[in-house]
């Protein structure tokens, strides 16, 4: 069965598709997305209070290490499907930063189905965000290298948008918040951040779903790498995902997670810092592949099948 | 009432080109600006703004005629080759010309 958020995402595609005059207002979109990053970052804070941090290490740098070496390994496959140098580093750099409301979408799954996951998990999201961004661009600036000898990366501001950018900066201060308030501190403001959560996700993606639907005219354009690209990187990167979180002992919803955040493409983060990093590439290429395929594809037949895959290398593993 | 004339630098650009604009501005000499968001379109496709990786902005700057054509030779040079950017210039009168 479908979660009930995923039909608003379609509801949202079909809207477009049919030239609907439906538009969420831009300062609701805004509220909603610092709503769900406070959210989300809140409720894995209240988590991180009761357990200790030093353990929390290997997973850090385990995500951390996941996102850099993404890139690189999705890099041949994008050259092979005639992707220029600079497309294809700009494109990969999509896939090794994550998606925030692909996660969440892949958290109420697992909350409905009753499969327990390690609710600290967003600390994973905040650490996976920047890695696979340093990654594409290093790609770029090596597939630039006699092109555009001369240019150099402004690794200062980039590492400030990114760090302190709107997304990092409020999981990571939601997490602080929640740990340092734990869970009877965190009491009285329930009823706004945990509680309508799923309520709020939902017109979040119906918001998504305009905009993916939007995209979804622009594959014609790019021809089948994007396509290609967009629906066998996510399974792909899934599989790499699970197997991190299964060596590293995570919980079936855990490794669901991972599976997850590894599938998922960033089009918020990484096609801001892109385009200030390596204006020479094709934006709208990677934007249709991570918005108008990977983002649909991994929320109605991704997120289910690398649930399956958790509990399938449970079961392999018990 | 005496009036002033000064040249008005209109510059459409994408958004994630805010930041580095405002600094070339500042170091160009410009006093002041007005950003504002838009929507539309142009010869690369239609940006609607859709999402906040999709923004576009319009800055308005109103300074001497020198200032505003080192700004826009400037803009041409840097930003023009890679980004979607449309420049216009504009005569205005202001009161107070210390200002700009």
């Amino acid at each position: 069965m479908i979660d009930v958020v995923v039909f608003f995402f379609l509801l949202g595609v079909f809207a477009r598709l049919v030239k609907s005059d439906l538009r969420l207002p831009e300062a609701l979109y805004e509220t909603l997305s610092i709503y769900l990053l406070l959210a989300i970052g809140l409720k894995g804070g209240i988590e991180l209070s009761k357990q200790p941090l030093a353990a929390l290490a290997p997973q850090v740098l385990a995500c951390m290490a996941l996102g850099f070496v993404i890139p690189f390994a999705l890099y041949p496959l994008a050259r092979a499907l005639r992707l220029s140098g600079v497309d294809a580093a700009a494109l990969v750099a999509h896939y090794g930063s994550v998606s925030v409301v692909t996660f969440a979408v892949a958290t109420a799954a697992l909350t409905r189905q009753g499969i327990a996951y390690e609710s600290h998990a967003a600390l994973w999201v905040a650490v996976m965000e920047a890695p696979g961004l340093v990654a594409g661009i290093l790609l770029a600036r090596w597939s630039l290298r006699d092109a555009d000898r001369g240019r150099r990366t402004d690794w200062g501001s980039l590492a400030h948008d990114v760090l302190f950018g709107k997304s990092v900066l409020l999981l990571l201060g939601g997490l602080l918040i929640g740990a340092v308030a734990g869970e009877a501190g965190t009491a009285p403001i329930k009823a706004v951040f945990i509680d309508p959560f799923k309520g709020v996700l939902a017109l979040f993606l119906l918001e998504l779903g305009l905009v993916a639907g939007g995209r979804l005219a622009e594959v014609r354009r790019f021809g089948p790498a994007v396509l290609v690209i967009g629906l066998a990187a996510p399974p792909l990167l899934a599989l790499a995902g699970a197997a991190t979180g299964w060596a590293l002992g995570l919980s079936t919803g855990g490794v669901a997670l991972l599976a997850t955040l590894a599938a998922s493409a960033s089009y918020i983060a990484a096609p801001t810092a892109m385009r200030i990093a390596v204006p020479q590439a094709n934006a709208a290429l990677s934007i249709t592949a991570a918005l108008g395929i990977t983002f649909p594809f991994n929320i109605v037949v991704g997120i289910p099948m690398y649930i399956e895959l958790a509990r399938w290398l449970e079961r392999i593993g018990a | 009432m005496k009036k002033h004339g000064k040249t008005m630098l209109v510059i459409n650009a994408e958004g994630v080109l805010e930041k580095p604009l405002v600094r070339d501005l500042r170091e160009r000499g410009a006093q002041g600006w007005t950003v504002t968001e838009v929507h539309g379109a142009n010869l690369e496709g239609v940006r609607e703004g859709a999402w906040e990786a999709d923004r576009t902005i319009e800055m308005k700057i109103i300074c001497d005629e020198a200032v505003a054509d080192a700004i826009a030779a400037h803009v041409l040079a840097t930003y023009a080759p890679h980004y979607s950017v449309a420049l216009w210039f504009t005569p205005v009168q202001v009161l107070r010309p210390e200002r700009y």
